[in-house]
Formats: C-alpha cells, structure tokens, sequence
C-alpha cells in the first residue's frame, strides 16, 4: 500500500475537468453538419392514435423530416426488449406487451414517443413539433399499483391479461405457513415503497451519426453500459450489425440506473441519421427526464413474520405487487424478483422465507433498477418488519435483531444467495456506539422539555453486489452474462492505458482504477490513464450498475495485471541473467530480489517493444487482455441509525443525527467510498422524507418538475457520522465488496423507525412529509 | 422558449413608450417567473422589456420612519440593507429567504408583486405593512393592489415604481416552505403599525394573499402568541395540493402566527 495504491485517500483525477467544466459530454459532441430532434409525445396516458398528419409540420421553418412509428416499423426496427426471462410459478414466461420505439396505435403513458422532427436548430424542431396534429382517442386509464389487477381495470397490452405480467413466487410456502400456523408471535405489516424519479444531473441525450460511405452508424449516448446499448441495438433492434456500430458514451453526469437502459430515442436518433443523411443530436429536457426516465420502487407488500418464544425468527411470508409502469424496461423484470426477494433474509438466520410477487402493468414510465434495485425494497420491508416486531414484542430493536444475526459464514439462506463473509454485530455495536445509543433517553426527555417529538430507529441492511457470476443469472433467466474485461496496455515508455469495460459516471473510476495499478507497479499514478465509454476502443463490456465496478471490473484488471507481470518478470529475468521465480516488481522497479540488480519499470517495457533481446519465442509487446467472471456475489452489509426530532405544530422532522457503520469489504479509496455513503444516503433520505412520483387519476405526472418533486438539498441532511468495518470478500481477489448503493438501501428505514417512534406509531409512509407526519400526529391521540 | 426581442429600458419613459409599442410585449424585471414560464413555453410575449437598469427604480431611500423602495430593488439589497434592517427587521429577514441567492440577486421586488404568486414572500410583507404601491400612472394600498391569484389592480401596461411604508412599531414574518420548491406553503407577516394591527398570510390562500381578520382583532387587545391560541382558522378558503392540504395549511397559519409573533417580540 504506498501513497497513491489502494487504501490511499487518492483526490479524483478527473475532478479538475469536472470543476472547471471541462467534462466533455455527449451534448458538447457537435460534428460537421448535425441537426437537432425533437419528439413529439404523447400528452394522453392512453389513448389510440387514430391519424398523424405532419404535413404543416414538415413545411415549418428548418424541417428537415418528421418521421413517425409506421416509417420506423417499415424499415423493420425492432421493439424494445426486457432482457430477463421471468417466468410465473405456472411455468409460463412473463407477458412483454409489444414497445414500439415510436407508438403505432397506441400510446401507453404521458411521453410515450409518437414521432421525431429533425431540423437546423433545437427551437426550430421543438415549433415544427408543436405542429405535427396527431389524433387521439382517449381510453380509460390505471397508474395505481393496487388498482392495476382490479376486476374492470383498463387492459394496457392484449398479451397481459388483468395487466399481470408474472405471478412468481420464491422459497417454500408450505413451510413457512406451518411455522406461521405454530409462531408464538406474528408480526403483520402492510409495506409501501414510494416510486422515485432518479434526475441524474445530466438529462439522457444522444447524437446519432450515420456515415453512407461506410454504411456505419456512431452512437454517443449517456449511457451506463455502451457495450449492452450497441449489443441490443444489434442483436434485437436491428438498428445496425454491431461491427457497423460504434456506441461511445463520454463523460456522463450520473445514472443512478436509469441510463443502464436502451431508450426509444437512441435507436430512433440513429435510424432518422439515416433516413434524413445528416447527424441527428437530441438533448432531454428536465421535464422530458421526469416523463421518460425509467422511474424505481413502487411496490406494495403484505408482510408476515413468525417468531418463538424465544424470538426467534421463524419464517417470513411476503406478498408484493410491484408496478412496472406502461412497458417493460431493460431490466424491469429482475428488479422485483432476484435482486429482491433472494435479499429477504436480510441479515438474519430465518429458517423459512416465502415471497410471490406480481407485477403489473400501469399508464406510467417504465419503472427499472434504481440506485439499489430491489435491495432498497427488500431491506425496507425488512428492517421496518423487524422494528415493528421489536415494539410488539416488547424488546430492544437491537437486541431482537442481535439475537437474530446469522454469525456463521458461508450461509445458505432459504432464498438463492450464499453470503460468503460478514460480522453484522460488528457493524452494529460500531454504530450504536457511534450513535450513543445508550444515551438516547435523556436526548428525548431533553427534547420534550423543548416540545420535540425525538425518535431513534435502525436498520441493519444486507445487498447483493458485484454483480454476477454469469451461469448463475443465465440460469436465472438473464439474456447475458454479467462477467467484465480489461485490458492493460503498456507503452514503450512504460505509461500505462487500463481498457475498462466498466462506464464511470460519477464513481471515480479514473482514479480508483489506476491506484490499483500504480500500487501494484509502484509507478505514479499520473502514468496511467484509465479508457472506458467506447466500444472501438474497449472490446466488450457490461458497464457499471449493481455496484460492480470494483469487485468485477478491477477483479479483471487485476488478472489482466497478473499476465503483464508474468510477461514483464520474464522479459526482466533474461534481461538480468536471473530466475524468473526470483523477479519481483516494486517502486516502479523489476527487481531480483535480494540482490541489487534491477531495471526501471520503462525499460523493461521498452525491451517488450524493441524487441532486441525477448526470451526465445517470445512476442514483442506488453500488453494483456483479461475477462473476469465473479463466483459469487459479494455481500456489502452494516448498520445505520438515525435519530429525529418532530415538531409537532408543523410535522417537520430534523435529522439530528445519522450514523452509519459499513462493511464494504477492503476500501480502494476512502475518500471516494465516503463520497459514496454521503450521496447514496442522500438518496435513501431523499426517499424517506421527500421523493415521490405522483400521477393523477387521468395519468398526468403531477411531479413533473423540481417545483413538485422534493429534491434532497444540503440543508435537508446532517453531517454523518461513517465507519468502516471489514471482513474481506473471499471470492474475489481484491477482497472489495462494493459501496455505491449501500447509503440508498439502508438509510430509508433507519428513518422510518426513528420518525416512528417519535410519534408513537406506525401509520406512516413514506416520504414522512411534514403534512403526512402532523397528519399522523393528529390521528394518535 | 419561443423566440423574443429583449430590450434594456434606460428610463421609466423609454420603457412605457416600448411596451406601448409592443401590444405582445411584457416588462421584465428580475424574471424569476416569467423567463421560467416563457422556458416552458407557457408565456411567449414577443418583447421583453427590462427594468432592472432603471436607474430611479433601484434602491431604497428612507425619511424618518418612512421606507421607500425602488420597484427594481433586488432581494438582495433590501435582506442586506443595514439602515432598514435597524428600522424595519423583519422585511429584510423576509427578502434573506426568499428562494436561493441566485434568485435574491435577479428577482425584484416590483417584479415579485406584479406577479402576485400566491406563495411569494413579499405580497404578505406589503399586505402586512400596509404599503403603498406606487405606479407610474398612480399610487394604491396593497389591500386594493392584491386581487387574486396572480391578480393585481395594474392595468394594462400600468409598471410598478415603488414601495412605501413607514417602518411599524413591531412586525415579523415567520414561513414554511415547500419541500419542493421552497416558495412559502404558509408564510405569515404580523406588524403592529400606526395604524393597527395587520395579519397577512401568503401560500395558503386560494385567492392568494389575504388579512386573518379575526387574528388582528385578538393581537389588537394584546399583543402576544397567547392571543391568537384560541383561533381555529377557517381551511374552507384556503389552498389544497398534494404538499399541504387545506387544513394542514389552516394549522400552518396559526402555527407561524405565532412564530411571527414570538420573532417580533
């Protein structure tokens, strides 16, 4: 471990082009003779489209084209795809109803894209659509999770009777209702979580570019994943073979998960390059972000949890209907099921766990993975069930969950995942030390003294990361594996390009990626750069979500880096007469160790290029490609509690303190994993106190802009208090875990508990708004 | 956004004589509404007509215990007004929170109360200190200046120019803000003045910013929190959205009331 290796508190390298706005992303991409798109959309939830008539659009000022969804069908563009087969507990696949990239008959939610008009500037594309008269005959419209499968309901896809996609059920029901029939005690809860607009900062866009001499299409997108987008693009949309696709996605301000997935307008933007020969660019707007961006959560559950007389956990029985809006997003149909319910066991040894869920279709945005993905819905409905269980049954929260931890690794749970290594206690004495748990009751006397209501809650998460070995999510019904490339390109001189099929948008790659080289070498870290986003550079990827980055994309760089070692150690031991056994690479030096022979790192590299002197048979060269295929997930897992003082006159609740105690496994950079805990923690408060996506009853998104749909700002949040504890991850060789979702899952009922047991009950969801908290209040007495 | 001509006014002349040349034209001064509006493609005057580098529209001028201040004043300058803030606190402390402070360095005080939002700050701090608003055709109380949501008594073309009060004995403001947008889901301005006592409530209103007449009876006899406990306000005229309904809002305005009264000592 040297100054800039792994563990050191490394400033992000590419922070300067961040903060003095250097950052080049795809809306600062402009080529020779590009024209800007605007989409028409729909303004109805539901509605048929009888006639689209562009002809005065087309006549407008600027217009190139306007081009509509028969034009798109014609030239044989796929549908969007969902890439997960879920099948339901009868054995039938799930009901994907049909998602054109532009609507032929039928619009499905307010934005569902209806046409595209290309012209010279933005403004002059956004009049020509103002102009484009399309025809609606209004149909009944659902948004409502509870209400989609009701008897009556509008139908949404012919192929999805009763809007039920899958009916899927995981674990055994019939044990589960027996430990249920003989508990010594049943906790019983009704679990909602809150749907959730991501708003990265920077809204998707893409410039599509189709070059007819080559008859080759480029793609710049914000995308998470260039490699799956152009894989998709090809494989099922036909939009172009992938050897004449190029998918580059630059600097990219955020994703959360929401440009993990291929959207309408990338495929329609490369399409209309073609029909109209010029560069076709489309920027997304705020309130375009809120009406298309794939939204999160929005589940309902029903919650069982059994215990003995010794509360112990006997078995849990959850029953969840989870919305996936009006289509089936990329990875919509994982989110509920494996990266779910397989999390239901949380932290705790349960001996029976049952979950069935369904999932429905509604007049909404596809709803898919968001900062989280499943694990926030499992660790809600878990940690609030196990506070509940707690309060009913009369004993400390703590204690009940103490007595409850699994303590012996690896762990089977009933539900799919083996944990690997964990000290769950470890994370939860740090934090109630933290915390001062001891001492909160004279904090609440003190605050009452002042007319404050003061609650403390916590939440002990468990998440699935690293995101996945690829025979176990095929089996699962996943279109592709979930390994990750690298190659490591040494130079001549001895500088060094890491390829990294992993996307940065905002995790730090560029600088957590190269500590792991310059430690390894022992070079500066200023000699190596760090490549991603392209696929003309980066042979295959599969991006950055599900915290993956570090646990299986730098897993690979490291088996890349064991291959140029053993190159370079070669090249060293002929060039110093030495045993290759007795070569060792430290402090930018190849070495024999134990003698004072060595050679600069450089040298060694420029020998592999001269190639005036390689061991016999050797190729010139120094540069190495690896894939790497994780055997397991890795289990990031710890303990947050959060304390909060009401005001009861108005509802508002302060966050007077929040602690969180992780295990993440061996830390790259501390610097960056707090980086992550603060922002993913805001997220997770975000959900507890403020977010919500709200339609009304006709299918219009009433939080359609940040004048409606609460944002976390600096003011809303505490400084909190962080520690790390470790159990290194076994599986894989950096012993990491993965970070950047653990602040979004475990925060929300760490709040919850704390707001709840300020006010005494447990009538309340979330967001826990100053209106919903005084309404609770007003209910109590 | 469509497409607009913007104009610099140098005078309150020059900018009469271009909005009357102008039948689709708007004054701007500050914007921090109408350019979001126009953004959204929800207003599309043709000409915009700035104020803001009216040199007699800025600033604030006081004589003895009567304020004047200049329609094009920024948030800013009225929070950071030290002479003001010795005479009259709680409008200073009004205009320091009024959106962010990129907002308190752009948005006007005119421009604030030509809009008339039913949730902006400064239609209960006029309301409250019984201002004068001073046109270029006229001057009017603020009771018969705010008409409504979004409504007021300028006629077509008619500009705001200024403000005047004299500073009241004792006035507070205490808000709540939206989660979301921060503007005021009830924000209540209290001011014992010359000439009575005034209560004006702004964000809870459904015909935007009014007088809580039964709350200045009780502060009339005595001036404390204490006079207004027993009031139950009446949620039957006021606002309901999905961040407040109507009777959440009617416990708001009791509840900063009550806190304007306590800031106001």
């Amino acid at each position: 471990m040297g100054v800039e290796g792994i563990g050191a508190r490394v400033a992000r390298k590419e922070d300067k082009r961040f903060l003095t706005g250097k950052g080049r992303y795809t809306d600062d991409m402009t080529v020779p003779g590009m024209k800007f798109a605007y989409f028409v959309r729909s303004p109805h939830a539901h509605a048929k489209i009888t006639n689209i008539d562009v002809s005065a659009a087309k006549a407008m000022p600027g217009v190139i084209d306007v081009l509509d969804g028969n034009q798109l069908l014609d030239d044989g563009i796929g549908n969007l795809i969902c890439g997960w087969m879920i099948h339901s507990k009868d054995g039938s696949p799930m009901k994907m109803g049909a998602w054109r990239p532009l609507a032929v008959d039928t619009v499905r939610y307010v934005g569902d894209a209806v046409a595209i008009v290309v012209a010279d500037s933005s403004a002059e594309a956004r009049d020509a659509a103002e102009a484009v008269v399309v025809d609606y005959q209004e149909l009944p419209v659902v948004t409502d999770t509870a209400a989609a499968m009701a008897p009556g309901a509008p139908q949404i896809h012919p192929e999805a009777p009763n809007n039920l996609i899958y009916d899927w059920e995981i674990g055994d029901g019939s044990a589960v209702d027996q430990a249920i029939a003989s508990a010594a005690h049943v906790t019983e809860i009704e679990i909602h979580n809150n749907r959730l607009s991501p708003n990265p900062m920077e809204p998707r866009a893409t410039l599509g570019i189709y070059d007819s001499a080559e008859d080759h299409y480029t793609c710049y997108t914000t995308s998470q994943n260039p490699h799956v987008a152009r894989l998709v693009m090809s494989a099922f949309y036909n939009v172009a073979p992938e050897n004449k696709l190029r998918v580059i996605a630059p600097d990219v301000g955020g994703g959360f998960g929401s440009k993990i997935y291929i959207y309408p307008e990338e495929i329609v933007c490369l399409w209309a390059s073609k029909k109209t020969n010029v560069p076709v660019k489309w920027v997304s707007d705020r309130t375009e972000a809120f009406l298309t961006d794939a939204h999160g959560r929005d589940h309902l559950s029903k919650v069982k949890m059994a215990f003995d007389a010794d509360n112990r956990i006997t078995a849990l029985k959850v029953d969840t209907v989870a919305n996936l809006g009006a289509y089936m997003s990329l990875f919509s149909s994982a989110v509920p099921t494996y990266l779910y319910a397989t999390l239901l066991s949380g932290q705790y040894a349960i001996p029976a766990i049952h979950a069935n869920v369904r999932t429905v279709y509604t007049n909404t945005v596809p709803v898919d993975a968001y900062r989280g993905a499943g694990r926030p819905e499992a660790t809600y409905l878990l940690e609030r069930t196990m506070e509940t269980a707690a309060r009913e049954l009369g004993v400390s929260p703590a204690e009940l969950r103490r007595k409850n931890f699994i303590r012996t690794f690896p762990y089977q749970t009933p539900v799919i995942m083996n944990y690997d290594a964990g000290d769950y206690e470890a994370s939860l004495n740090a934090a109630m030390q933290a915390a001062d748990w001891a001492g909160f009751e004279a904090r609440r006397a003190e605050a009452e003294a002042r007319g404050k209501k003061r609650g403390i809650g916590m939440s002990c998460y468990i998440e699935a990361c690293g995101i996945a070995p690829s025979q176990a999510v095929g089996s699962l019904g996943a279109g592709v594996g979930l390994w990750e490339s690298a190659e490591v390109r040494v130079n001549a001189v001895g500088t060094i390009e890491v390829l990294t099929g992993s996307h940065s948008h905002g995790q730090g790659h560029e600088t957590t990626f190269a500590q792991l080289v310059a430690g390894r070498l022992g070079v500066p870290i200023e000699s190596i750069n760090i490549v991603h986003g392209d696929t003309d550079k980066v042979q295959m990827g599969m991006g950055t979500y599900g915290s993956r980055s570090g646990a299986v994309g730098m897993s690979a760089v490291v088996k890349a880096l064991d291959k140029v070692e053993a190159k370079a150690k070669k090249i060293a031991a002929h060039l110093m007469e030495a045993d290759e056994q007795d070569i060792v690479i430290e402090n930018g030096e190849v070495k024999v160790a134990g003698t004072d022979k060595a050679l600069p790192w450089f040298q060694v590299a420029l020998a592999a290029y001269t190639a005036h002197n390689l061991p016999s048979g050797m190729e010139p060269g120094l540069k190495e490609t690896a894939f790497y295929d994780p055997a397991n997930f890795t289990f990031p897992a710890g303990c947050y509690i959060a304390e909060v003082e009401v005001d009861p006159e108005t509802g508002k609740t302060e966050i007077v303190q929040f602690v969180a105690a992780d295990d993440f496994g061996n830390i790259i950079n501390p610097l960056i994993v707090e980086g992550q805990v603060h922002g993913g923690l805001a997220q997770g408060i975000g959900q507890a106190l403020l977010e919500n996506v709200q339609y009304d009853s006709n299918g219009q998104l009433l939080t359609a802009s940040f004048m409606d749909y609460a944002m976390p700002r600096a003011d809303d949040l505490p400084s909190f208090k962080l520690s790390h504890q470790n159990t290194p991850c076994p599986s894989n060789p950096l012993g990491i875990k993965g970070c950047g979702e653990a602040g979004a899952i475990g925060s929300p009922p760490a709040l919850m508990n704390a707001i709840t047991d300020a006010i005494g009950h447990n009538r309340l969801t979330m967001p826990a708004t100053p209106m919903k908290v005084w309404q609770a209040l007003q209910t109590a007495h | 956004m469509y497409a607009t001509s913007y104009h610099r006014a140098a005078s309150v002349e020059d900018a009469v004589q271009m909005r009357n040349a102008h039948e689709e034209g708007r004054y701007l001064s500050g914007g921090m509404t109408l350019i979001a509006t126009m953004k959204q493609r929800l207003a599309a005057p043709t000409d915009l007509i700035d104020l803001r580098h009216i040199p007699t529209l800025r600033g604030i001028r006081i004589e003895g215990r009567r304020v004047t201040i200049g329609a094009a004043t920024p948030h800013a300058e009225v929070a950071g007004h030290a002479e003001l803030r010795a005479l009259c606190p709680a409008i200073c402390q009004l205009a320091g929170h009024i959106g962010d402070p990129h907002v308190r360095h752009m948005g006007t005080i005119g421009g604030s109360i030509a809009n008339n939002d039913p949730a902006a700050d400064y239609p209960a701090g006029m309301l409250g200190l019984g201002a004068t608003i001073v046109t270029d055709r006229r001057s009017m109380s603020a009771d018969e200046f705010f008409t409504g949501l979004f409504e007021t008594a300028l006629e077509e073309g008619e500009m705001v120019t200024a403000v005047s009060f004299d500073a009241p004995e004792k006035a507070g403001y205490a808000k709540f803000s939206n989660p979301a947008s921060r503007y005021a889901m009830t924000g209540v301005f209290v001011a014992k003045t010359a000439t009575g006592i005034r209560v004006a409530v702004t964000g809870a209103g459904s015909n935007g910013v009014f007088r809580q007449s039964d709350m200045e009876a009780a502060l009339a006899g005595n001036w404390s929190p204490q006079s207004i406990a027993h009031i139950n306000v009446d949620a039957s005229e006021l606002l309901s959205d999905m961040h407040g309904s109507a009777e959440y809002r009617a416990n708001l305005v009791k509840v900063m009331a009550k806190r304007a009264l306590a800031s106001a000592g």
